[in-house]
């Protein structure tokens, strides 16, 4: 009798555990590529909130800076009450956007692509949206922004990732990544850069212009060969890293304290710093970028608001006021007419935008057009940029 | 005598009711009270501890559409392989391991002055206010302390300004000054036991041992240090495994270092490789389970 007690115990947390477990499976793996749904042919009534995930700067209520709000207009004019939330790399927007939490996201190159692909977000129907006949014509239908002829956004803005010194250090100026690369020693422990593995793509442009035999025609396709050679010179930069940044406030604050002296950053941190002694510069060898797509969820709670967000955003005044906020150029050439410095952003000017190499995402079948190779896809680079740091 | 037979029908009729027939039962059958008390905190305990530590392992056992980002629930040991072969992961966790180590014995060696001083020497009053001081840390916001030492680190912040005097510097950001904001961070768990362990011993035995001729570092050596033993180790066990898993503050001050919670993070929040991350979650799990068996022989459990 002594020993059935305990076995029945034994039995009985076996099952509670065993039950627990199939639980937590059933709720870890539900995919989500059956939900990809269709796009809107119609809108109806608005729902009164919409949720929008988004790169910090571009949904602004006036919080940050009471002059800084194109949220409440919308809020006025639509009744759709947004609540926002702001990420630092596209890979945190990738793993949030799959909690299903939020109907608009504003992706850029490096996500947009795995967001249709693993179902997250829903095809966009362009007629729907009135503002979109004005966009620049080199943004839409691009391949970070439609499948198969199929759109799944509207174009937001688009900018480079631009190399950030300090003038105190640097006095006669720079003009080349090799800052941050060849010359980084000079400032061992002060030099920052970007920390995600899509970073790996700054080296490839630097080796496109330096390394030239290495035949990298695009640096978001790179076969084993020329992943390592990137991987090499971002290991021996990273003797000379400070520390990396992906919290845009924090590359502000080491700025500011000269604990960060040169390295890779966007327009908006320039904007933000406040003790003057810092500049940006678009270097020689060109740059990575970004072009930015507002993107509406599969799973949207509220698609007609979410509509009414990609519609009110594109519209030339709001559009001005959020890229000149964060600092890219805007996505139609009626925004610059609320803008002044459309000409320092080349807005419009296709050719410039040509040039600037558009966050990607890097899959095995390249994207320069090579079939004689497999390249390197991103959860190679995200092991690889592991590595790096070390 | 009239009352009697109303009393008795009250009483037959009390006994009718729902409730009271559920109480008779529960009085009767004590298993069944026991499992009714203590089954939804069981069933906690069991969802939330044990089977989020079971999902665990068993994602460590699948792996991940690197394009799609789904997990796919095809069964393979190339995670663990990966996590225990990787030379990269065995640098983290010697790193990971080493700073916790150091984060340890810094707490330690301040915690112990302190912790003597208010359970010894420190007037009923003071003990009182400087149990509060020590707890008032705990106050603020983890994030908040962290920058705090971030602008205290800083380049001109601080630490320099006092450090500069001497011919110091700031030791900017890196793993000292990862491990001096971890010590700062735990110092509270560690003194805490501490001074509960100083607490037991009691007074007369310093006296005995002075007594007998021992001078205090003798005293402290083969007197309190014995007593206090468990109490160092049930500190330990705090800062220790707070520090193991900790990647917020190393993020923040640690430079372009990264520890194993780093590795952790990157793989959910940026790779989404969930099964990649679960496996190197192991690590730290598999140290602790060492550690608290190494604890457990000396007996520090039963301080805790």
């Amino acid at each position: 009798m002594r020993t059935t007690a305990p076995r029945r115990r034994v039995i009985l947390a076996g099952l509670a555990l065993a039950s627990s477990v199939a639980l937590l499976s059933a709720c870890g793996t539900s995919s989500g590529s059956e939900g990809s749904g269709e796009e809107a042919t119609s809108l109806g009534e608005m729902e009164g909130s919409v949720s929008i995930l988004a790169w910090p700067g571009y949904v602004e209520d006036g919080t940050n800076d009471p002059t800084v709000d194109w949220v409440t207009p919308f809020e006025e004019e639509t009744g759709c009450e947004v609540t926002s939330k702001s990420y630092g790399t596209s890979d945190e927007a990738f793993s949030l956007m799959k909690t299903g939490d939020y109907d608009v996201v504003a992706a850029s190159g490096d996500a947009s692509l795995r967001l249709v692909a693993a179902g997250d977000v829903a095809p966009v129907n362009t007629d729907l949206l009135k503002n979109y006949d004005g966009i620049f014509d080199f943004l839409k239908m691009q391949s970070w922004n439609s499948v198969d002829g199929v759109s799944y956004g509207i174009p937001h803005g688009y900018g480079a990732n631009l190399l950030m010194y300090n003038t105190d250090v640097f006095p006669d100026g720079l003009t080349s990544w090799s800052a941050v690369f060849d010359d980084a020693s000079a400032n061992a422990g002060k030099v920052t850069a970007y920390d995600s593995p899509i970073y790996i793509a700054d080296a490839a442009v630097y080796l496109m212009a330096h390394k030239p035999e290495l035949g990298i025609t695009n640096p978001y396709a790179l076969d084993e060969t020329q992943l390592a050679a990137a991987v090499d010179l971002l290991k021996a930069q990273r003797a000379n890293i400070g520390e990396y940044w992906s919290d845009y406030l924090k590359e502000i604050q080491a700025f500011e304290t000269g604990d960060s002296v040169v390295g890779t950053t966007w327009q908006v941190i320039q904007n933000s710093v406040t003790t003057g002694n810092t500049e940006v510069v678009l270097p020689e060898e060109g740059a990575t970028g970004w072009s930015d797509t507002w993107m509406i969820s599969s799973t949207a709670k509220s698609p007609n608001c979410a509509y009414a967000w990609l519609d009110y955003i594109a519209s030339p005044e709001a559009n001005a006021q959020a890229t000149a906020y964060f600092g890219e150029a805007p996505s139609s050439q009626a925004a610059c007419d609320f803008r002044d410095d459309c000409e320092t952003y080349h807005a419009g000017d296709a050719d410039y935008a040509a040039q600037i190499w558009y966050w990607s995402t890097p899959i095995a079948e390249c994207l320069d057009g090579r079939t004689d190779v497999t390249c390197t896809d991103y959860s190679q680079w995200t092991t690889a940029w592991s590595e790096i740091k070390g | 005598m009239t009352s009697t037979p109303t009393t008795a029908r009250a009483g037959d009729s009390l006994k009718e009711s729902p409730a009271r027939k559920v109480s008779v039962f529960l009085s009767q059958h004590a298993r069944v009270r026991l499992g009714l008390l203590l089954s939804a905190p069981l069933f906690w305990l069991g969802l939330v501890y044990i089977a989020a530590l079971a999902a665990l392992l068993i994602t460590a056992f699948w792996t991940v559409d690197s394009f799609t980002g789904q997990v796919q629930t095809t069964w393979t040991l190339d995670n663990i392989i990966t996590v225990l072969t990787g030379s990269l992961y065995q640098t983290v966790t010697l790193r990971t391991v080493g700073v916790a180590l150091l984060v340890t014995i810094v707490d330690i060696l301040v915690a112990l002055p302190i912790a003597f001083f208010m359970a010894k020497v420190a007037s009923p009053r003071l003990q009182r206010i400087l149990v509060i001081a020590v707890l008032m840390p705990l106050w603020a916001s983890y994030l908040v302390k962290v920058y705090a030492w971030r602008s205290v680190l800083s380049q001109g912040g601080i630490a320099e300004w006092i450090a500069q005097p001497f011919g110091g510097s700031s030791p900017g950001y890196g793993l000292p000054a990862t491990i001096i904001t971890l010590a700062y961070l735990w110092l509270p768990y560690v003194i805490l036991p501490i001074y509960a362990g100083l607490e037991r011993v009691p007074n007369s035995l310093l006296e005995a041992s002075s007594d007998l001729g021992a001078k205090t570092w003798r005293t402290l050596g083969s007197v309190v240090l014995p007593m206090l033993w468990p109490a160092i180790i049930a500190g330990s066990i705090f800062s220790f495994s707070l520090s193991l898993g900790d990647y917020i503050t190393v993020n923040i001050v640690g430079g372009a270092n990264q520890l194993l919670g780093n590795l952790v993070y990157t793989n959910v929040g940026a790779a989404n490789n969930l099964p990649l991350a679960a496996a190197i979650a192991l690590i730290p799990i598999a140290i602790m389970i060492v550690y608290l068996t190494a604890a457990r022989r000396t007996g520090a459990l039963n301080n805790l």
